[in-house]
C-alpha cells in the first residue's frame, strides 16, 4: 500500500520537474527574442539602410547601409557558386551514382563536412586566398560562405531526388528520354520545393555567420560595389559594435542584430511552409 | 472442448459505451465475464472488439478527450469509476499486444519488470517468481540459460510468451490479450494456445481475435461485435452452430460483407 | 541519338565532378591545416605543444594545453546543464504538453535552434553575464563556495559576469534547443505499444519514461548530445563577448580563461610567424575534434536499426 503512494509520489516530482525544465528552458529561448526584439527596435530606424556608422557618441548612431551591402554581395557571390556546384553534386549522388560505395562515402564525408567549425574554415580560407594575395578580400568570405553552403545543398538534393519513386523515372525512360533530359525535366521538376527549402534554409545559415568572416573578408566601412578588399557585413559589424564601448555603437549592433534574426527566422520559416506545400500536393 | 456449465461471473459490463472525442465508438454494450474461461470477442475490422478490451485496463485514459458511460464491475468497484486507481487496476488486469513488446533490457529484468515496480526487492523471492512466471508461459526451459540476454535475441513466438510471462509475474485476476497470435507463425500460435488452456485454470482470459477458428478451439465462451455493438453473446459452440442473430451466423459462416 | 547520348555523358562528368569537390575541399583543408601547423609541432614539439600551457607573446612560446582544457570544460559544464533540461522539455512535449501545443512548441525549438551563434553570444554579452554575476555568482558562493578544498573555485572575481561560468551557461543555452528537438523526436519514434505494455503493467508515466522510453533511446539521445557536443567544441562567437580570453591558470569558474576558438578569433589577424603556425594548429586540432565526435554520433545514431 506505501509503495504504490511512493511510487505516485516519485511520479509526481518527476513530471513537476519535466514541466520545470520545459517552462526554463522555454522561457529563457523566448528572453532571447525577446530582448533582441525590444532592443533592436529601439534602435531600428530607416537611417540603418541609408547612412554609414556615426561616430561613437553622437546623438544619432548612423546606420549599416555598407554592411547591408557587403552581406548581400557576399552571401549572393557564396550563392552563386555554391548552390550549382551542390545540386550538381547531389544530382550525382541521387542518380549516377546510386549504388556505388565511393558516392556513399562522399554523402558521409558532406555530412561531416556540415559540422565542421565555421571558425576553421574561415582559417583555411585564410591560408588559400587571404595570405597569398596579402590582404583581406570578399572573395574569400564569399568562398569561406560557399563552402559552407556546398555540403547542405549536396545532402539535400541527393536525399530529396532520392525520395522520387523510381517508376517516374522509368516513365520518362519509357518515352525515349535520355537519362539527363529524365533528371532534368523530371526528377529536379518533382524535388524542386525541397531542393529550394534545402538552399533557402543554407542561405539561413550562411546569413548568419560570423567566425567564417572574421579572416577573410574582415571589416570596412566603405560603402563599394566590389568584392576586392575588405567587406563589411552584418555580422562582423555586430561583433566588433557590440564589444565596443560606445552606447551609440552598441544600439547600432541591437540594430543589426535584430535584422539578421528577422532574416534568419524567416528564410527558416519560409523553407518550411514550401516543404508543406509539397507534401500537401 | 468447450465446458458447458455456465460459470461464476467475475466481471460485469453493464451498458458501456465509449467515445474516442464525440465519435461513439462503443454503444451500450452489456456482457458478464466468466470467472476461469475465456472469452472471445469477434467481428469484422473496425466493430469496436479491440476497443471494448481496452476499457477493461482503462488502456483508453493515456489518450486526451476519450470518456466512458456506463460501468464494468469488477469485485463490487466500477473501475470505470473517475477515482479508480489506474496502476492498481492495471496490475490486476495484464495485458498481452497484438505484437510481441519486449522491452529493451534482459530476460529477466523484462519479467521482472512489474514485481520490481511494486518492490520485491528480495531478489531470491523475485527469482522465483520470474523462474515460476516463465514456466506458466511455458518458456522457462528455452530460456533458463540465458537470462541475462537482451529480449531482443529471442524469436517472435519466444517475444510473445514472454511478454505473457511478463504479465503472469504480477499475478493478475484477468488477462487481455489484443489478437496475440496474429503475428505469428502457426507452430507459435498453436503453442500459444494451448498455453492459454492451461492459463485459465488460474486467470481469466478475454481474447480479441479476428480468427474464427482460433475462437472456436479455445473460448468458452463468444461475443460477437458489428459497429460498436454487441450482436450476440453465448457459450461458444451455441454461437458457431446454432446463432440465433442473422448477422452472427453470416459471419461465422464466412458469408459477411 | 548519339548526340543525346554525348549531351548525357557532359551532364553525367559535370556532375561527377561537382561530387568530388567537396571531397577536394576536405581534403584540401586538411592538408592546407596540416601543412601550416607543421611549423608550430616543429618549434615546440607535438606532444609538448599539446601539454605546455606555456602562452609567452615576448619569448614567442605557445601551447596548447589552457585553450583545449577551457574548451573541453566550457564543453563538459554546458552538457551538464542542458542534457537534463533538454531531457525534462522533452518528456514535456512528448507525455504532458496539451495536443494544441505540441506542434507549435516543435517548432518554435527548430527556429531557434536556427538563430546564429552571435545573437546568443551578444545576448550572453548583455543579459545573461550581468544577471548570472548579481544573483547566481553570489548563490554559488555561498552554497559549494564553502566546500572544503575545491570551494575557492566556486567563489571568484567580479569581472561583469565575463567568465568560464557565463561561458558554459551561453552554450548550454545554444545547445538547448537541439538537444530537446532530438530527444523529443527520439521519444516520437517509441512505439506506443510498448509504452503502453508498460502502462498495462501498472507503470506511472515516470516509470515508464525512465525505464522503457529512455533506455529504449538511449543511443538516439545520446547521438544528439554527440551532436551538440560537436557544436559546442566549435562554438565561437557565443564563446568569444564572454570567455575574456585571458591565459592565465584557471582558479576560479568565475574567471575568465581561454578557449581553442576563443583564442583563434581574438589573436589570429594579428598573428604573424610562429604564432600563425600555432592557431592553425589549433584548427587542425579543432577539425580532428570534430570529426571524431561526428565520428561517435554517427556510430551511436547508426547502430540503432
Amino acid at each position: 500500500m506505501k509503495r504504490i503512494e511512493k511510487r505516485k509520489i516519485t511520479n509526481l516530482i518527476a513530471l513537476s520537474a519535466s514541466i520545470l525544465c520545459a517552462a526554463l528552458g522555454l522561457a529563457l529561448l523566448f528572453l532571447i527574442l525577446y530582448h533582441v526584439l525590444v532592443k533592436g527596435l529601439e534602435s531600428f530606424s530607416l537611417g540603418l539602410f541609408t547612412q554609414d556608422p556615426a561616430p561613437p557618441n553622437r546623438a544619432e548612431a548612423g546606420g549599416l547601409r555598407s554592411a547591408f551591402l557587403g552581406q548581400g554581395l557576399l552571401t549572393t557571390a557564396a550563392v552563386l557558386a555554391g548552390v550549382p556546384l551542390g545540386v550538381l553534386g547531389g544530382t550525382f549522388l541521387a542518380e549516377y551514382g546510386r549504388d556505388s560505395k565511393f558516392c556513399r562515402l562522399l554523402s558521409q564525408l558532406c555530412d561531416m563536412a556540415v559540422s565542421i567549425p565555421s571558425i576553421v574554415i574561415g582559417t583555411f580560407v585564410y591560408a588559400m586566398l587571404v595570405k597569398p594575395f596579402g590582404g583581406f578580400n570578399g572573395w574569400a568570405g564569399a568562398t569561406a560562405l560557399a563552402i559552407i553552403i556546398l555540403p547542405v545543398v549536396i545532402r539535400t538534393t541527393e536525399e530529396m531526388m532520392t525520395m522520387i519513386p523510381w517508376t517516374l523515372r522509368e516513365a520518362a525512360f519509357a518515352l525515349g528520354a535520355p537519362y539527363h533530359k529524365v533528371i532534368t525535366s523530371v526528377v529536379w521538376r518533382a524535388s524542386i520545393n525541397g531542393i529550394f527549402t534545402g538552399i533557402l534554409l543554407a542561405i539561413a545559415r550562411v546569413a548568419g555567420e560570423t567566425a567564417p568572416l572574421l579572416f577573410t573578408s574582415f571589416n570596412s566601412s566603405f560603402f563599394r560595389f566590389n568584392l576586392s578588399g575588405s567587406v563589411p557585413s552584418l555580422t562582423v559589424s555586430i561583433y566588433q559594435y557590440a564589444a565596443s564601448p560606445y552606447e551609440s555603437w552598441i544600439s547600432l549592433a541591437w540594430a543589426a542584430a535584430f535584422m539578421v534574426t528577422i532574416m534568419v527566422l524567416f528564410l527558416n520559416i519560409l523553407g518550411r511552409v514550401l516543404i508543406k506545400l509539397r507534401t500537401r500536393g | 472442448m468447450t465446458t458447458t456449465d455456465s460459470g461464476v461471473e467475475l466481471m460485469s459490463v453493464n451498458n458501456l459505451s465509449f467515445f474516442y472525442g464525440t465519435n461513439k465508438a462503443l454503444s451500450e454494450v452489456t456482457m458478464p465475464i466468466k470467472k476461469n474461461r475465456i472469452t472471445s470477442l469477434i467481428g469484422p475490422s473496425g466493430c469496436g472488439k479491440t476497443t471494448l478490451l481496452r476499457c477493461f485496463n482503462r488502456m483508453h485514459d493515456l489518450y486526451p478527450r476519450n470518456h466512458y458511460e456506463g460501468e464494468i464491475v469488477l469485485d463490487g468497484v466500477n473501475i470505470l469509476d473517475k477515482s479508480m486507481d489506474l496502476i492498481k487496476l492495471r496490475g490486476k488486469i495484464g495485458m498481452v499486444f497484438q505484437k510481441p513488446t519486449p522491452f529493451p533490457m534482459s530476460i529477466f529484468d523484462n519479467v521482472a519488470y512489474g514485481l520490481r515496480l511494486n518492490d520485491i526487492g528480495n531478489s531470491s523471492v523475485l527469482a522465483e517468481k520470474v523462474e515460476k512466471a516463465l514456466r506458466q508461459a511455458a518458456l522457462w526451459d528455452e530460456v533458463k540459460d540465458r537470462l541475462k540476454q537482451n529480449a531482443a535475441g529471442l524469436s517472435g513466438g519466444q517475444q510473445q510468451r514472454l511478454s505473457i510471462a511478463r504479465t503472469l509475474a504480477v499475478d493478475p485476476e484477468v488477462i487481455l490479450l489484443d489478437e496475440s497470435t496474429s503475428a505469428l507463425d502457426p507452430v507459435s500460435t498453436q503453442k500459444i494456445e494451448d498455453l492459454l488452456l492451461e492459463l485459465k485454470k488460474e486467470v481469466t482470459i478475454v481474447a480479441v481475435t479476428h480468427n474464427m477458428q482460433q475462437a472456436a478451439r479455445i473460448s468458452d465462451f463468444t461475443a460477437l461485435m458489428y459497429i460498436g455493438k454487441l450482436v450476440e453473446y453465448d457459450e461458444t459452440e451455441t454461437i458457431f452452430a446454432r446463432p440465433a442473430n442473422e448477422i452472427t451466423e453470416r459471419y461465422v459462416t464466412g458469408r459477411f460483407g | 541519338m548519339k548526340a543525346a547520348g554525348l549531351k548525357n555523358n557532359i551532364f553525367k562528368i559535370v556532375c561527377a565532378v561537382s561530387s568530388v569537390s567537396i571531397l577536394l575541399i576536405v581534403a584540401g583543408m586538411l592538408v592546407t591545416l596540416l601543412v601550416e601547423s607543421l611549423p608550430a609541432f616543429r618549434e615546440f614539439g607535438f606532444f609538448n605543444f599539446l601539454t605546455s600551457s606555456e602562452w609567452n607573446y615576448s619569448q614567442d612560446i605557445y601551447g596548447a594545453r589552457r585553450p583545449i582544457f577551457g574548451t573541453l570544460l566550457t564543453t563538459a559544464l554546458a552538457l551538464i546543464v542542458s542534457f537534463p533540461v533538454a531531457i525534462g522539455t522533452a518528456i514535456f512535449l512528448t507525455e504532458l504538453c496539451p495536443e494544441k501545443l505540441k506542434g507549435s512548441i516543435g517548432t518554435a525549438l527548430e527556429l531557434l535552434s536556427a538563430i546564429p551563434s552571435i545573437i546568443y553570444g551578444m545576448w550572453g554579452l548583455f543579459v545573461l553575464a550581468p544577471f548570472l554575476e548579481e544573483s547566481v555568482q553570489p548563490l554559488i558562493k555561498k552554497t559549494l563556495g564553502n566546500l572544503p578544498l575545491i570551494g575557492s573555485f566556486f567563489v571568484g572575481p567580479l569581472t561583469g559576469g565575463v567568465s568560464l561560468f557565463t561561458t558554459s551557461m551561453i552554450l548550454a543555452v545554444m545547445i538547448l534547443p537541439f538537444m530537446t528537438s532530438i530527444s523529443r523526436e527520439a521519444f516520437n519514434q517509441v512505439p506506443p505499444i510498448l509504452k503502453e505494455s508498460s502502462y498495462a503493467l501498472g507503470a506511472t508515466r515516470w516509470e515508464t519514461m525512465s525505464k522503457v522510453v529512455m533506455p529504449f533511446t538511449r543511443l538516439a539521445v545520446t547521438g544528439g548530445a554527440t551532436i551538440a557536443m560537436g557544436r559546442a567544441l566549435g562554438e565561437t562567437m557565443a564563446v568569444a563577448y564572454v570567455i575574456g580570453n585571458r591565459h592565465a591558470a584557471l582558479d576560479s569558474i568565475f574567471s575568465p580563461y581561454v578557449t581553442v576558438t576563443s583564442v583563434m578569433a581574438n589573436e589570429f589577424n594579428e598573428a604573424s610567424g610562429i604564432k600563425l603556425s600555432v592557431l592553425f594548429a589549433l584548427a587542425l586540432i579543432l577539425f580532428m575534434a570534430n570529426f571524431l565526435v561526428l565520428s561517435l554520433s554517427k556510430k551511436l545514431l547508426g547502430s540503432r536499426s
